[in-house]
């Protein structure tokens, strides 16, 4: 068996990202900085933000189709990576802002003053003047972006390590998760939690120091950074899924128990991929939040997660271009209707408004998909591919049809 | 509320039925009160407060005209004509303040007495209302006496003739001791009047004590004798900060202010010359340091006058004591009062505590009802229905659309419930045969699909509703609350859902335990193969569970709609918390429902109990003791047993 | 089984293995078939959505934490192993088939293969001629008896024939205790066992 190279091995992971190259260069050429301005600036924002819910799908597929946790919380992740990123940016902007203000008063302000000053600017409208303790570093770039990793990282681990170490798992574990962002968003709604409360911080589409560039261009850029984060982190979920880590943690998925009895510390597994697409879903959401401008707590809601899954069981799960596929289609899709571009559908008797209609048709589209092509979108490769492999998943124990599962076979 | 004013505004009543009086009574001459009348027109005409005392109980005196006259004069209904004449203007019609005549074509100058004048007129009143015949009138002047006391009254019902309707007796007497604790001179009635009352919880009793502990703060360099001292603070301890001391030897003028850095800056400001401050440039006053060395320059120079030290300061601090001291002179009253709070507040804290209970309870049943479906499915069918909570927004919406058919409130809640239970039964039956049943043995799948359906029927309830919240009113019988006394207190409407949960908690056992479905029920949860081969259709088994869960879900809309606004995201609102409580309780077992509901009712009560204003919190810290939870319980407080309970 | 394996925490007892005797009672299944306690359960279980390769590689002895797995390359020398175990196991032809569309006996097989990989010093099969052919069966039986040559192997079998086949000592379980130990035809002439098991 001679060993082929990892990119020939597996050649979706080329085609994904040439796709993604081409769709990057046409998007500049078509974009108002740098081409022909047929896509307008918002629209630029809209595909780089879709590029950012890809990178997140990405990490969910991870989690959910390869490790076979259906985690509902990823999108706490993907806010508080917002969150940090977006506390550099608000103060570094306040401060900047405050201090031409106060370069007129006769007296130059005091470090202290101007924080004060800034603090004040951010936090009056929860009633609160003082800098809170969680903004301590709130002044340094690299120091945000290092809790931008580090601080859904460490949420994961903790959390991941209680939960995978008492052995909760299936739709107790998907509880779980949607709990903990439930709890993390009431936590922020609370304006004395330091985060504004449920105004949440804003104004994050401006780049403090790169003021004088155009939101045109901005965008663009934001462009270019969400597509190469997305082309690496890509290269990196391929490549973590390829080898024996990816057998194993499939293997995971399939059954727990056995590959316990080989020997794999199975709980290790799963807090490192766990872990580790918290962080990739914390640096999709730090790109997504200076394009869309605004975050609050209600991006937390445990309902965008369960979007997040949608669409990767659209995608079809447990392929990677599938979990993307999904969070672009359905992302855009949804955008499109909802944001009442949509044309309205005359029927005899009854005129559809599409904004008022598309969530039906999402929900119940959704159950067609979970019934009929479980293995969503990306199932159409296969199918044009000609490798349609019998479903052997589920398994059933001969007579006793429905009565054990697997795993209580080897109780 | 001891202005008069207010006290007038609580009158209505009683004036409406003194004005009928008036203008009731035959039109025949008060000779004793227009003799007192016409002596005193000079008094009547612009009244002093200190003196208008002994006319108004003359008048009072006269009889009911007298008492219709000082009403009249209280309400800036008597008028003076230019010749003299008193007149009663009510609404259109005026008549003689004194025969009672019908007046017409005068033009009377309005008497405005001010507000002393008629909170006097008004005790007035209400000492002859005390002593009137009609039990009703009595009770009125009560009232108006509790809301608003005065040392008069306490003088007027002490004067009043014996109470003989026990009831009314009693509250007089109550009465007497809350006025005598606020107004008696005797301080020895007064505090027997606080011993006899001690341990009592009423509102009243309490309000009655506030004013005799209130303290005010004051700074002396020794110890006050002349006054009746609470207690002694030491600055830097007991919430006392040594900056709160300054501050108060600040208002005082015994000390001098700090230098802010603010009146730093300004100072600084106010000598800024060509750029420079006292020879330190500008650029440099952008620390700290900087300014102080500025300030310390301007100092020297003598333009400034020097700033307190903190080694000042503190010596300032220092050399002074600090006391509360209480309003109240008497010493012994303060303690007896503060006794009594104590007692009050000891006994107040159980009640509270009874009271949380009974919170807890009703909202434990509310968690129950909406979570006994979801346990049901999950129980037999591994389950997780994400669109349990829409089932319970639709029983929500069946229950305002009877409403709207039925216009009786009792009769649309009768026709609701079974409704409920029909619409959301054959839902969820439909929902099973047509979902459910083709992911069998996939629950992550099924957990998706249904969340599917969730969006779907969530989007499908706005466009049919429209996205405001629809009223669902209970029957007058269900309004308002059981009151057991100031404290304890629990609306009707929770005790129904309380009854309502107990009901199908029954219903749930009997069905379980007595019925042959139930039995059906029970073998396919433990071994549905083993079940199957002994005849029993797992499929027709699971619809009907999923049915009944789902129906019970639609009870629980009508139940949650009736204190809650009806909008498409009703069921939203409490499908986490019914996850939790089933988590919580484990699977598969009614008991641990209960027990689940239970904990979840009682933990958030009590939390939200330590912060009441600030829920969110409340949620917050509840859901991660239910994530701690699970680390020791992973299978809930009652876990199943046996090889079913292998997930 | 299931508390030699850590699947299960007795009532009370012990459980010692290996050199030092440790206790096994501490700790959890991965550790447990860390120290060198390989089992083969009933039913076929391996990992049906990947290749019998696929199989053969996780089961290899090697490092099992998180991250060597994750930096683990294939080298000539696993992969030659991973060929000599399919073909010991008679799975030379079907090493890049799906292990889901093997049949039932070729599944047994690989996951005795995979028990082989794992090396073990002490290996417990349960059962593992159930619902095999004849011809399986006799492959099965030759399997384990050349398993047994380099380690210890327990095997939990109530069919005789299969049991006779293999040719070891016996020994009779009944309700948690120790009925009789021997030779195959020492226990079945046992009369407890007689007793207990055929019934009067």
């Amino acid at each position: 068996m001679a060993r082929k190279p990892f990119i020939l091995r597996n050649p979706s992971v080329l085609v994904v990202l040439a796709v993604l190259a081409v769709f990057t260069v046409i998007v500049t050429l078509m974009s108002q900085a740098y081409g022909t301005g047929a896509i307008p600036t918002s629209m630029v924002k809209v595909l780089g933000k879709t590029l950012c819910l890809a990178l997140a799908a990405v990490a969910m597929d991870l989690v959910w189709g390869y490790l076979g946790i259906l985690s509902l919380g990823q999108m706490a992740f993907f806010a508080l990576g917002g969150y940090m990123i977006g506390q550099w940016l608000m103060y570094a902007r306040t401060e900047t802002i405050v201090a031409a203000s106060m370069a007129n008063n006769p007296i130059p302000p005091t470090p202290n003053e101007l924080q004060q000053a800034v603090a004040s600017q951010i936090f009056g409208v929860v009633g609160a003047a003082d800098l809170p303790l969680l903004w301590s570093f709130a002044h340094s770039l690299t120091a945000q972006l290092v809790l931008m990793v580090a601080v859904p990282g460490l949420l994961a681990l903790i959390f991941g390590w209680l939960a995978f170490r008492s052995r909760v798992n299936g739709v107790y574990l998907s509880i779980l998760t949607q709990a903990m962002t439930l709890a993390l968003a009431l936590w922020l709604f609370q304006n004395d939690s330091g985060f504004r409360g449920n105004n949440g911080l804003s104004g994050l589409q401006n780049i403090p120091g790169l003021e004088h560039v155009a939101q045109a261009r901005l965008s663009v850029w934001f462009l270019w950074a969400s597509a190469t984060v997305l082309a690496l982190c890509y290269l990196l979920a391929a490549w973590l899924v390829s080898g024996k880590f990816g057998s194993v943690i499939r293997a995971i998925r399939d059954d727990e128990t056995r590959v316990r009895f080989l020997g794999y510390p199975v709980e290790g597994f799963k807090l490192v991929v766990f872990t580790l697409a918290a962080m990739i879903t914390a640096i999709a959401g730090a790109l997504y939040y200076p394009q869309a401008g605004i975050i609050n707590p209600a991006e937390l809601a445990p309902i965008a997660s369960i979007y997040l899954a949608v669409w990767v069981a659209i995608g079809g799960r447990g392929r990677l271009y599938g979990a993307m596929i999904g969070a672009i289609v359905v992302s855009l899709l949804s955008s499109w209707f909802t944001g009442g571009r949509a044309p309205d559908l005359h029927l005899p008797g009854y005129t559809v408004s599409w904004v008022d209609w598309w969530q039906v048709v999402l929900g119940l589209s959704f159950v067609l998909v979970t019934l009929f092509a479980p293995k969503g979108i990306a199932g159409i490769f296969d199918w044009l591919g000609g490798a349609v492999s019998p479903r052997r998943q589920g398994k059933d124990l001969g007579p006793g049809e429905g009565s054990l599962t697997e795993q209580e076979a080897q109780a | 509320m001891t202005r008069p004013h207010a006290l007038l505004r609580h009158l209505p009543a009683l004036i409406f039925v003194l004005a009928l009086l008036a203008t009731a009574l035959p039109a025949t001459a008060n000779t004793a009160l227009e003799q007192i009348v016409t002596n005193n027109l000079e008094q009547i005409q612009r009244p002093s407060r200190r003196t208008v005392q002994p006319l108004i109980a003359q008048i009072a005196a006269t009889g009911p005209e007298g008492l219709a006259f000082l009403s009249a004069w209280a309400n800036r209904n008597l008028g003076l004509t230019d010749d003299g004449q008193l007149l009663i203007t009510s609404g259109k019609t005026t008549t003689d303040a004194i025969t009672g005549q019908v007046v017409t074509g005068a033009e009377p100058k309005m008497l405005r007495p001010n507000s002393g004048v008629r909170g006097l007129i008004e005790s007035a009143l209400v000492a002859g209302e005390i002593a009137s015949p009609d039990m009703a009138r009595r009770a009125a002047a009560l009232d108006s006496m509790a809301r608003s006391s005065s040392a008069e009254h306490l003088v007027a019902l002490r004067d009043a003739p014996p109470e003989t309707d026990p009831a009314l007796a009693a509250r007089r007497a109550r009465l007497e001791k809350l006025l005598t604790i606020r107004f008696d001179d005797d301080s020895a009635a007064r505090i027997a009047a606080i011993q006899d009352m001690s341990g009592d919880v009423g509102l009243d009793f309490r309000a009655a004590l506030n004013p005799l502990l209130a303290t005010h703060r004051i700074v002396a360099t020794s110890a006050p004798a002349d006054q009746n001292i609470a207690r002694e603070l030491t600055p830097g301890r007991d919430d006392f900060s040594r900056d709160t001391a300054y501050d108060i030897l600040k208002s005082e003028g015994v000390a001098q202010a700090r230098l802010t850095p603010t009146a730093q800056r300004d100072t600084l400001a106010a000598h800024l010359q060509d750029g420079a401050v006292a020879g330190v440039p500008v650029a440099e006053l952008s620390t700290t340091v900087g300014r102080d060395r500025a300030y310390e320059a301007l100092e020297a120079a003598g333009t400034v006058s020097p700033a307190a030290t903190d080694a000042e300061a503190d010596d300032a601090i220092d050399a002074h004591r600090y006391f509360d001291v209480y309003n109240e002179p008497d010493s012994d009253v303060t303690d007896a009062a503060r006794a009594a709070q104590r007692a009050a507040e000891t006994r107040l804290m159980a009640m509270k505590g009874v009271d949380l209970g009974l919170d807890a309870l009703s909202l434990a049943s509310i968690y129950f009802l909406a979570a006994i479906g979801l346990a049901i499915t999950f129980g037999v069918m591994r389950v997780i229905n994400m669109a349990h909570g829409e089932f319970i927004m639709m029983g929500a919406y069946t229950a305002y659309v009877v409403q709207t058919m039925i216009p009786d409130r009792t009769g649309s809640l009768i026709i609701a419930l079974p409704a409920a239970f029909i619409v959301t039964f054959l839902a969820g039956v439909l929902l099973e045969r047509l979902v459910i049943r083709h992911l069998a043995k996939r629950p992550l799948e099924t957990l998706l699909a249904t969340f599917g359906v969730s969006i779907a029927l969530q989007q499908l309830a706005k466009n049919i509703f429209g996205t405001q919240a629809r009223p669902l009113t209970a029957p007058k019988w269900l309004e308002g609350a059981i009151t057991i006394n100031d404290v304890i207190s629990i609306s009707t409407i929770r005790v129904a859902i309380f009854a309502l949960a107990l009901l199908f908690l029954g219903l749930f056992l009997f069905i379980m335990k007595k019925t042959r479905l139930g039995l059906e029920v029970r073998a396919v949860t433990q071994n549905p193969g083993m079940a199957a081969s002994m005849g029993i259709n797992p499929d027709r088994i699971a619809m009907m569970t999923f049915g009944l869960g789902s129906g019970i879900a639609g009870i629980a809309g009508v139940a949650i709609g009736l204190f809650a606004q009806v909008t498409s995201e009703l069921g939203q609102n409490y499908i986490v918390q019914s996850f939790m409580t089933v988590v919580v309780g484990g699977v598969g077992n009614i008991w641990g429902t209960l027990a689940g509901a239970g904990l979840i009712g009682i933990l958030s009560k009590v939390i939200e109990s330590f912060n009441p204003s600030n829920t969110l919190a409340a949620q917050t810290f509840m859901i991660l003791f239910i994530v701690i939870f699970i680390q020791f319980r992973p299978r809930g407080i009652i876990p199943q047993k046996g090889r079913a309970a292998e997930v | 089984m299931d508390i030699v394996t850590g699947k299960t925490r007795p009532d009370e007892g012990e459980v010692k293995f290996g050199d030092h005797s440790r206790s096994l009672l501490k700790m959890n299944e991965a550790q447990i078939a860390r120290a060198g306690v390989g089992r083969k359960f009933q039913r076929p279980t391996v990992f049906e959505d990947q290749s019998v390769a696929d199989n053969l590689t996780m089961a290899l002895k090697a490092n099992r934490s998180p991250f060597p797995v994750l930096t683990w390359r294939p080298s000539p020398a696993s992969d030659r192993r991973v060929a000599e175990l399919a073909a010991e196991v008679g799975l030379a032809d079907q090493i890049d088939r799906k292990a889901g569309e093997l049949g039932h006996g070729q599944k047994q097989w690989l996951e005795i293969g995979m028990l082989l990989a794992q090396e073990p010093r002490l290996l417990l099969v349960d059962e593992p001629a159930a619902g095999m052919t004849l011809a399986e069966r006799e492959q099965t039986t030759t399997l384990l008896c050349r398993l047994a040559e380099t380690r210890a192997v327990v095997v939990v079998e109530h069919d005789m024939d299969f049991v006779r086949r293999l040719d070891c000592k016996v020994t009779v379980l009944h309700q948690g205790s120790v009925l009789a130990e021997g030779s195959l035809d020492h226990v079945t002439r046992n009369r407890e066992v007689i007793e207990v098991y055929l019934g009067r």
